[in-house]
């Protein structure tokens, strides 16, 4: 049974007050917040095991090795991954991201394609820019349906026999949209190189994967990305997905400690997955909160707060629907599949201004281009604001944030 | 009143009204640029005496109405200042020219139309602009 006032209580932030007035958090999409559970992981990791991993035999380098690997375990089933060696982890979804366009590119060939989509975050669109501009490759921009979904046409239509990768965000964080990812997997992988293999599928999965249940096997994608800290754990340590035969495929990509085999003063082979991929210590006390995050969820079930998120998207989309001066973007019909990031403006309110008033009354949410400028000057705007909701989040959060906007209308009428 | 002095009358006024908004007839200094931070793009111009005082200084633009306030006073109190005058103006005294208790998140805003017009003031003297930056806290 899923209790929100239950779940309030494992975190202890949301106690707290902001200029006197009891926090109202509405900006998860940023960052979640963390229960009791992940905060004590990391605080007994310390107290009681931490030692270098790896190669310190003593007791303490055995259970500090084995707490790391469990986190690499719990997150292959959180995914359903088939191993625990897919599983790489990096510092965040934009190092995961940055890990792939870095090494990807070294298989392929100057004039290959990659595609992303006009609504991607900057991590999942200036790393492809950037090495298309490093490697001559091409990158294209596939444009998206009035309803902020990518436009399965425009994209059949750009897929050729040079399209090597489609990186796509799931949901996204500014317009909440949800994508069939599988569908666009199966148009992608349909897709055949000149070198006859299929087109890869990678997926920015930072916004969908702390908020609702996710089969990587069942998607089918090539690749995945996301953070801790979106989902409950702490911040620097993130995911890469992949599958074993293109990760054993690929290059490495930091090089140093730990991910190595044997190393002469001309020669160097690389370890097994992940290893390959994790140069250096690395964050192992991130990784046990990690874990923990996992199991908080895993105890709660995705299922119930993707239910519950779409609770309070409904009851959100309602509420302000009923405002005349407030515009939504994404779809505003809770029929459409959204996640719980609802991004708006209030008539003839720069958005930052809503947010610092938002603030004085304890609600933190976010105002900007969400890292999504090319989306922002597509749409024609600057800045939106924009709130976003978690498991803890109640209907009567959004009863403050309604109330509030009243608040602020009132300062600008002055 | 729950809300601090950030969202002051005088504040209010000038983001509903704003001062010197548009060109000035005789550009000597002209820069237009956007807050990195924000995507807020605000212009401003202005047009020199012979012995290198602001006579009149406009903008243009859209903002918060931290930027627009801030930007909207400066262009009261800037002619008859030299050049090198302007270019010292500084975090504090825009803080106290707004009378505001600014959020620390806000500062760039306040400071956003300032430095276009600085750093468009060393880009007419030829120089480089890059040492000064818009993105400060």
């Amino acid at each position: 049974m899923f209790d929100v006032k239950k779940i309030r209580k494992d975190f202890p932030i949301l106690e707290r007050k902001v200029h006197g007035k009891p926090l109202v958090y509405l900006d998860s999409a940023a960052s979640s917040q963390k229960p009791q559970h992940v905060i004590d992981a990391i605080a007994n990791y310390y107290k009681t095991i931490h030692a270098n991993i790896h190669r310190s035999i003593h007791s303490l380098g055995e259970e500090a090795t084995a707490a790391y690997e469990e986190a690499h375990q719990r997150t292959a089933i959180f995914i359903n991954s088939t191993s625990w060696r897919e599983i790489i982890f990096t510092k965040n979804t934009t190092e995961s991201l940055n890990l792939l366009a870095y090494t990807l590119p070294q298989l392929w060939k100057e004039g290959d394609e990659i595609i992303v989509s006009r609504k991607e975050h900057h991590s999942n669109f200036v790393p492809w820019q950037q090495s298309a501009k490093i490697h001559g490759l091409m990158l294209k921009v596939v444009s998206l349906t009035k309803e902020g979904t990518i436009d399965r046409d425009h994209l059949r239509s750009l897929l050729t026999k040079k399209t090597r990768l489609v990186s796509v965000v799931h949901m996204s964080n500014v317009l909440g949209v949800v994508e069939d990812i599988k569908t666009l997997a199966s148009i992608v992988h349909a897709n055949k190189t000149e070198t006859g293999e299929s087109t890869l599928f990678s997926v920015d999965g930072a916004q969908s994967v702390p908020h609702m249940p996710i089969n990587v096997q069942d998607i089918d994608c090539d690749f995945l990305s996301f953070s801790s800290h979106k989902m409950l754990g702490p911040t620097g340590i993130g995911v890469l997905y992949g599958k074993k035969k293109l990760l054993e495929k690929m290059p490495a990509f930091l090089f140093g400690g730990g991910m190595v085999g044997i190393v002469t003063e001309k020669e160097t082979t690389y370890g097994d997955l992940p290893w390959k991929f994790e140069a250096g210590t690395p964050d192992i006390a991130g990784a046990v909160g990690f874990s923990a995050a996992l199991v908080y969820l895993q105890k709660i079930g995705m299922e119930n707060i993707w239910k519950h998120e779409q609770g309070i998207t409904r009851y959100t989309l309602q509420r302000l629907r009923e405002q005349k001066d407030v515009t939504i973007y994404g779809p505003a019909d809770e029929k459409k599949t959204r996640g719980a990031v609802i991004s708006f403006n209030l008539a003839h309110i720069h958005a930052h201004d809503v947010i610092s008033l938002l603030d004085k009354e304890g609600i933190a949410a976010r105002a900007g281009h969400h890292c999504c400028q090319p989306l922002l000057d597509f749409m024609n705007l600057a800045a939106t604001a924009r709130i976003s909701a978690y498991l803890y989040t109640t209907k009567g959060d959004i009863d403050l944030f309604i109330h509030a906007l009243d608040t602020i209308r009132k300062v600008f009428s002055r | 009143m729950s809300f601090d002095t950030m969202y002051m009358e005088n504040i209010l006024d000038h983001y509903k009204n704003p001062h010197n908004k548009g060109r000035v007839e005789k550009v000597d200094v002209i820069n237009k640029e956007k807050n990195p931070s924000c995507g807020d793009e605000i212009e401003v111009s202005a047009m020199l005496t012979d012995n290198k005082e602001i006579a009149e200084v406009k903008f243009d633009g859209h903002g918060c109405a931290i930027s627009q306030a801030s930007i909207s006073m400066l262009t009261d109190i800037l002619p008859g200042k030299k050049v090198e005058e302007v270019m010292k103006i500084g975090k504090a005294d825009v803080i106290e020219l707004l009378c505001i208790d600014i959020a620390p998140m806000r500062i760039k805003c306040a400071m956003l139309g300032l430095r276009v017009l600085q750093r468009g003031i060393l880009k007419h003297e030829g120089k480089d602009a890059q040492y000064i930056y818009l993105s400060e806290i």
